[in-house]
């Protein structure tokens, strides 16, 4: 029963979500028309305007493009030759695909932290302060590192050891040292690609806690396959889904709204049975 | 099923098998036959490598290890029926013309390496001279010497350039594919890291992926200039011989020394005390290289 209502509304190809009316600021504006990889289309139509201060999750099924549209917001995708990008993306007013945007400034301003731990082969110390050279930062390093270690909740397992590579710690250490590496330039955004999906629950806990902490001077933009994770972090909630229709798998973005909302007053049927976990 | 406690089984409880060691069953015996034999096979791989360098340090070693060390690892070549000499201008034109070939043969090769690796991995030019470099690896090293010859010993005579030049033709393919492997090693989260920090491709090359790659980068460059130290072949034909010291780096008629060619030369002689030397000049050659693998890994090694 809930199998035929899903499908029925998945392959509703020309089916468009509401834009999401933004009640406070924001400070991206995401508007993807399509998104090509080669000549698939990985993504269509999807408005997602992310917030100031808050955290916006983005959740669907695998192959629903919320990851590929959450590395189009930092031009990540970029890297990927065969990509193609149709729609805006406007971060305080300016396009970032425009003509004459240089993406990796944009990289400099919208942080990422990804979903496999990637600290650099050099010390702790050196990692995170690898950022803060790269723009030429001239000032206290110390204090910046341990700052940002700090914040990152893992200043006291490592303050002994910031001469060792950054490579010894633990996966959840690993990734709390990525995210201070991220957050050490005070990026103006933060996207997190699943960053807990290699963790275990202890240190996915503690990246959690530390979300909410950025939250107050960063912006977030997380995806996450957790929906757990959406209800307990996430302010605002996008859900995408795939269009198996037409041979392809294309994927956009089915409704948006207050976590709350989404998750406990769906406006379409398809969300209802995801977050319900009637399909994945 | 012979393992099998028979009686358990028509009691219809559960079976209990046979956990002990079967010495004289067929697979054991098998195992242990194959394992005996590999360590053999092993052992014997090994008695050329060892007794080589057991002759060298006995040989070698005497005059090498004496009290007149000094004189041999400084002084000028004998003449016939001379007693006492060395081989200072040999360690001396070596080291100059391995020297020479680093310095062409390295740059180059990392640079070529990082074309391969990571600006255009699948391009025509890459796949075009990373089939060429895998050709060079087997290339007849007598044909650099033959090659450098025509290009600048006709016009310019020998000198320890010609070498040089030569030796770092022969090293270039070696430094070239090992250090496309070792920068094609380094995880593509990584580079994903230093992009997503906001390293333009250079700085993610520079910062990131040749530091890590170092290690693998720093062996395949000991590997080339192992192999080109020991090159007689090629010198033959660039920097020829002398029994002086090189007084100055002229391309112009400055033939210089080499190890392996004193070792060619000295070892056909029919002297007890130029045989000797050969010997000692082996060795030296040997621990020149060890030396250098040693500091390779030194400062190759991660800081942290």
């Amino acid at each position: 029963m809930n199998a035929a209502a899903a499908s029925d509304v998945s392959t509703r190809s020309e089916f468009i979500a509401e834009p999401y009316q933004v009640e406070g600021k924001t400070v991206i504006d995401c508007d993807v028309k399509k998104i090509f990889y080669g000549s698939f289309l990985a993504v269509r139509d999807s408005y997602v305007p992310v917030e100031k201060n808050k955290i916006t999750a983005f959740i669907g099924p695998s192959g629903c493009g919320k990851s590929t549209v959450l590395r189009s917001l930092n031009r990540m995708n970029d890297l990927i030759s065969v990509f193609r990008f149709e729609g805006s993306v406007y971060y305080h007013g300016q396009d970032i695909y425009a003509a004459n945007v240089d993406p990796v400034v944009v990289r400099r301003y919208i942080g990422m932290v990804f979903q496999q731990p990637n600290p650099f082969s050099m010390s702790i110390y050196d990692n995170v302060a690898f950022g803060l050279k790269l723009n030429k930062f001239k000032g206290d390093y110390d204090e910046k590192v341990q700052k940002a270690l700090e914040r990152a909740a893992l200043w006291k397992e490592v303050k002994d050891k910031l001469k060792n590579s950054g490579l010894s710690l633990s996966g959840g250490q690993q990734q709390r040292l990525c995210i201070a590496r991220a957050i050490a330039t005070e990026p103006d955004v933060l996207l997190m690609d699943e960053p807990c999906s290699a963790l275990d629950p202890i240190a996915t806990r503690q990246v959690e806690e530390l979300m909410l902490e950025l939250r107050e001077r960063f912006t977030v933009a997380l995806v996450t396959h957790n929906m757990q994770q959406a209800t307990r972090v996430g302010d605002t909630t996008a859900f995408f889904s795939v269009d198996i229709s037409k041979g392809g798998r294309t994927g956009y973005l089915v409704e948006m709204g207050p976590t709350k909302q989404v998750f406990e007053d769906p406006k379409q049927a398809l969300t209802k049975e995801y977050v319900a976990g009637e399909f994945s | 099923m012979s393992n099998v406690d028979p009686t358990a089984m028509a009691d219809g409880e559960l079976v209990r098998p046979n956990l002990q060691r079967q010495l004289l069953e067929g697979r054991a015996i098998k195992n242990n036959i194959l394992t005996i034999l590999t360590w053999i096979i092993a052992t014997l791989a090994a008695v050329p490598l060892v007794s080589v360098i057991y002759m060298l340090l006995v040989r070698g070693g005497t005059r090498l290890f004496g009290a007149d060390f000094v004189e041999v690892l400084t002084a000028l070549p004998p003449a016939g029926f001379e007693m006492g000499g060395g081989i200072g201008p040999a360690i001396l034109g070596t080291l100059t013309m391995v020297g020479i070939a680093t310095v062409i043969s390295v740059p180059f090769g990392i640079m070529a390496a990082i074309y391969l690796a990571i600006l255009g991995p699948s391009s025509k030019l890459a796949t075009t001279s990373r089939f060429l470099a895998k050709v060079l690896t087997g290339f007849p090293s007598i044909l650099a010497g033959v090659f450098v010859y025509a290009v600048l010993v006709v016009h310019f005579g020998y000198s320890p350039w010609a070498g040089g030049v030569a030796l770092a033709v022969l090293m270039l393919p070696t430094v070239v594919l090992a250090a496309e492997e070792a920068i094609a090693q380094v995880p593509q989260r990584m580079k994903d890291a230093a992009f997503g920090i906001g390293c333009t491709r250079t700085q993610v090359i520079w910062k990131v992926v040749l530091p890590t790659g170092l290690p693998g980068i720093l062996t395949g460059v000991m590997l080339a200039i192992a192999g080109a130290a020991g090159e007689s072949a090629p010198l033959l034909f660039t920097a020829l011989f002398s029994n002086y010291f090189i007084e100055n780096l002229s391309i112009d008629n400055n033939p210089t020394a080499s190890l392996s060619i004193l070792i060619y030369n000295f070892s056909g002689m029919p002297f007890e005390n130029q045989i000797e030397l050969a010997w000692t000049a082996s060795l030296v050659l040997v621990l020149i290289v060890l030396v250098f693998n040693i500091l390779a890994r030194l400062f190759g090694q991660p800081k942290v």
